[in-house]
């Protein structure tokens, strides 16, 4: 019988789908494998593929048993296609479907549409394991480094669950566009990622906590609205995608955290008050805090792009289709037709950034970056919370909407973290006192040193409240060379 | 609920400073009975059935709180906090025990062990985080036994026997000094259930074998004792009704500078194999000292004799005594005690040092005794050292 909850290990990919009876798929898959593999050896974490880390591997979808933590050796991780399991009698819960029976195959009006969705979905997965590939090198602790593979493992199984889909689903031009997932490589001129932020170099371990916080954040978003999807598959994958990108987002929130409770323990312990005594603050080791708040001005409006034109056309049809909801939209009390309402957006009117009300089904990717804005402005909040706890007078905020975007309504404009609109060249004198500059930049780099023993942590971050899998502080979460 | 003494309430709250307010939980739940606001996610008290559900998805460990409490804190109570309270103090030993256990009978059974201590035990400052009450009687773990085989030579009087449980995928987290619950099969002469019985894990927290999903118990099977004897009769393949894990006191200091006094005899021997193998798999060049002091009646009865052996005398000092060897005079964990009074004395004047005793209640006043004695010959007062090593989570008793 086949057992939906507990995950076949019989074949080389542990699933819950029933690949050993679906053979055409499970071959396409096996022969999809040696080429993931190969990718992962090229551009998954530099220099550790030997080590044993302490992992947790996806067993089985049910709550009890989902999750195992062992010593692996990640080219060895289990990658798997897990899906949620069906819920019986689910419907389609939005658009001009709602309230037929969830689809089990792809409705053939939406193929391309849906395919599109799956691949700019799967496309952010592996870019993000290349983006931080180079950081393990540099880990404050194995703690740490611990927490970097974890989270690069599951964007793998992440990309294998799209994989998944295509081959399923999309027959030969699915295969096809699984091939060029593993093709495309962040950054590279000639063949990127799909999207920006996913081109975008993470050169430090500040920024790959601000990328899980803000980038891992967006893709909550973007998989808990595709988790409200009438496909009925694809809503499956992204629901148990979700439990797995929360540790993502932990690793991020708690990581900024701990750089910014160390920076104010050691300006206490050192009687510094002034949190903008750069000279100072940066003779302890410790990363100042204006200028965590500079690498957030980086991240969260790179992030914002991820969101699309704050009107689009794309997105009124995907959520008319059934095909990508809002989030939590079996929560929301409407129509979950969106035809007749309206929805306020962020607009550059005559040189002035106000409020215009839009039709509801064009603006929601606006409507799902203000869910995002929401999120987020909670996180920093509880960063506010450590920093006001050590009794530093300091107060991380997250830009204006306007402020240093590529795409969408301000991607011409110039604006300052508060939103007051700025001229060319007001914007390059001051470009560097909301920036990252080049000499932050190298002041960060300069304290990238690794920390290897068990236990200990740089001194530019503080250790973490709880270990993981309730290990103790001594734990050696990276055996680095057994 | 059920479990929870009269009065009382166990309660499952979440911390709202790990919280990452990722919804997991939420979404797991499978009764509704955790929601959140803009600041906090919550268990509505009212609801929670205790399934752990929420558990082991949990990313940061923030699901995973409990608290004893005569009223329960309300949903608005805790959208308020900024921190989790801290556990109140409720009345008397009993009250304690009932934190390490929640369950009527198990916490009986702890509290009757710890008495020996003279007082409410605390767990060392550095000692990991227990979970407890994972599972009971109405919802038991199942177990597989993987190993079983006898410890002490086949001519010896007593048979003491080593066996393996294996949790499979089922979540049964455990730390050196916790003990399980053994539900034996059948009825007693009444047709009644037999009564739960608690066993010390001997293994380590991560497993029999590093990051195995099991652990090990050290039972003597003892005459007409039916839970000992259906435990003492297992075959591998077998499967186990447990329950727990229990005890939130009786745990080791995480800390490699701790020193760890541990005094035994005979089964008592069991939560000490954990700690000394958690130290040596972890910390083997931890610079706290472990001392062992073991009674049995002849080598041939020491359970581990020969494992002991191989233990560095660098990693643990070993005093073992016997008190029926043909020949030789009777010695007593006390005897050897006062033998190293010098060591002992010269350590117990540390803050660092934490004293373990376990096994039957009749060593209790030879072990405390000797340290009387040892403590006055070194112009010490033990009783008060006693009681303040005993408030700072340095002393425990645990004897049956």
């Amino acid at each position: 019988m086949l057992d939906l909850i507990n995950v076949d290990y019989s074949t080389q990919i542990p699933n819950n789908v029933g690949l050993a009876e679906d053979r055409q798929v499970l071959r396409g898959l096996e022969r999809w494998h040696p080429g993931y593999l190969d990718w992962w050896k090229d551009m998954g974490p530099e220099g550790f593929q030997e080590s044993l880390v302490y992992l947790r591997t996806a067993v089985s979808v049910d709550p009890k048993g989902w999750a195992k933590f062992d010593y692996v050796r990640m080219p060895e991780y289990r990658w798997g296609v897990l899906l949620a399991p069906q819920e019986e009698g689910r419907k389609v819960n939005f658009g001009q479907h709602i309230g037929e029976p969830a689809w089990q195959e792809v409705p053939g009006e939406y193929r391309a549409m849906l395919r599109r969705l799956i691949v700019i979905q799967g496309d952010t997965e592996p870019a993000s394991v290349e983006q931080q590939r180079h950081l393990g090198k540099t880990a404050p602790s194995l703690y740490d480094m611990r927490n970097l593979f974890q989270v690069n493992v599951e964007e793998g199984r992440h990309l294998w669950a799209m994989v998944y889909l295509l081959h399923k689903y999309f027959g030969r031009d699915g295969r096809e566009e699984a091939e060029e997932l593993l093709r495309r490589r962040s950054g590279d001129a000639d063949h990127p990622r799909m999207l920006g932020a996913f081109n975008e170099a993470t050169p430090d371990w500040l920024s790959f906590f601000m990328f899980t916080f803000f980038t891992d954040r967006d893709g909550k978003m973007q998989l808990e609205s595709l988790a409200q999807s009438g496909f009925d598959p694809l809503s499956r994958t992204c629901r148990f995608m979700l439990t797995e990108e929360a540790h993502h987002m932990f690793v991020g929130e708690t990581g900024v955290g701990r750089v910014i409770e160390r920076t104010c323990k050691a300006m206490k312990e050192a009687g510094i008050e002034d949190p903008n005594d750069l000279t100072k603050i940066r003779a302890l080791g410790v990363i100042d805090l204006p200028t965590v708040q500079k690498k957030l001005n980086t991240h969260y409006p790179l992030t914002l792009d991820l969101f699309g034109s704050e009107i689009s056309t794309n997105a009124a049809n995907f959520y008319n289709a059934g095909l990508k909801g809002r989030f939590e939209e079996t929560k929301i009390d409407d129509d979950h037709r969106l035809t007749e309402s309206t929805y306020p957006v962020l607009k550059l009117v005559n040189g002035e950034i106000r409020n215009v009300d839009e039709p509801a089904l064009t603006a929601l990717n606006m409507r799902l970056r203000d869910d995002y804005t929401n999120d987020c402005a909670k996180g920093v909040e509880r960063w506010n919370k450590i920093i006001a706890k050590e009794g530093v007078n300091f107060r991380l905020e997250l830009p204006h909407v306007a402020f240093n975007r590529q795409i969408g309504e301000f991607r011409d404009v110039h604006a300052t973290p508060s939103g007051v609109l700025l001229s060319d060249g007001d914007w390059a004198k001051a470009r560097d006192s909301y920036l990252p500059s080049s000499s932050d930049g190298e002041f960060i780099e300069s304290l990238m040193q690794p920390q290897t023993e068990p236990g200990k942590y740089a001194g530019w971050i503080a250790p973490p409240r709880i270990g993981i899998d309730s290990k103790s502080g001594e734990f050696e979460y990276v055996k680095i060379h057994e | 609920m059920d479990d929870t003494p009269a009065g009382l309430l166990k309660q499952h709250l979440i911390d709202p400073e790990i919280c990452i307010r990722c919804n997991t939980c939420e979404e797991t739940c499978p009764i509704d009975a955790i929601t959140h606001n803009d600041d906090n996610y919550v268990v509505d008290a009212e609801k929670c059935n205790f399934c752990m559900d929420c558990i082991s998805p949990c990313p940061t460990g923030a699901i995973n709180n409990w608290r004893i409490v005569a009223n329960a804190w309300s949903l608005d109570d805790q959208f308020s906090w900024e921190e989790l309270p801290p556990q109140e103090d409720l009345p008397g030993d009993e009250e304690n025990a009932k934190l390490e256990a929640m369950e009527d009978d198990v916490s009986a059974l702890l509290a009757e062990a710890h008495l020996g201590a003279g007082g409410r035990m605390k767990a060392p400052a550095t000692a990991s985080r227990p979970t407890v009450n994972l599972y009971n009687r109405s919802r038991p773990a199942m177990a597989t036994v993987t190993g079983a085989y006898r410890l002490t030579a086949a001519d010896a009087d007593s048979d003491v026997r080593h066996i393996i449980l294996d949790f499979g995928e089922t979540h049964f987290p455990v730390l050196e000094g916790q003990s399980i619950g053994i539900v034996p099969l059948g009825t007693d002469a009444n047709g009644a259930a037999h009564r739960i019985r608690l066993y010390s894990i001997s293994s380590p927290r991560h497993g029999e074998r590093p990051n195995t999903n099991n652990l090990a118990l050290t039972v003597k099977r003892e005459l007409h004792g039916v839970c000992s004897n259906y435990l003492c009769d297992l075959k591998k393949g077998d499967k186990v009704e447990v329950t727990g894990p229990f005890g939130a006191t009786f745990l080791m200091p995480n800390d490699p500078s701790a020193n760890i006094i541990m005094i035994c005899t005979g089964t008592g021997s069991a939560p000490f194999r954990g700690f000394t193998e958690w130290r040596r798999r972890t910390m083997a060049n931890a610079p706290g000292r472990m001392l062992l002091f073991f009674g049995a009646r002849r080598p041939e009865e020491l359970p581990y004799f020969g494992p002991l052996q191989k233990v560095p005398e660098s990693l643990l000092g070993k005093h073992l005594c016997y008190s029926r060897v043909p020949g030789q005079p009777k010695t007593y964990v006390q005897d050897a005690m006062r033998r190293e009074s010098e060591t002992l004395s010269a350590l117990i004047d540390k803050d660092a040092t934490h004293i373990y005793v376990c096994g039957l209640k009749g060593m209790e006043q030879g072990v405390d005794a000797a340290l009387d004695d040892i403590c006055r010959g070194a112009n010490l007062t033990w009783s008060d050292i006693r009681a303040a090593m005993r408030d700072s989570g340095r002393y425990h008793v645990e004897t049956y």
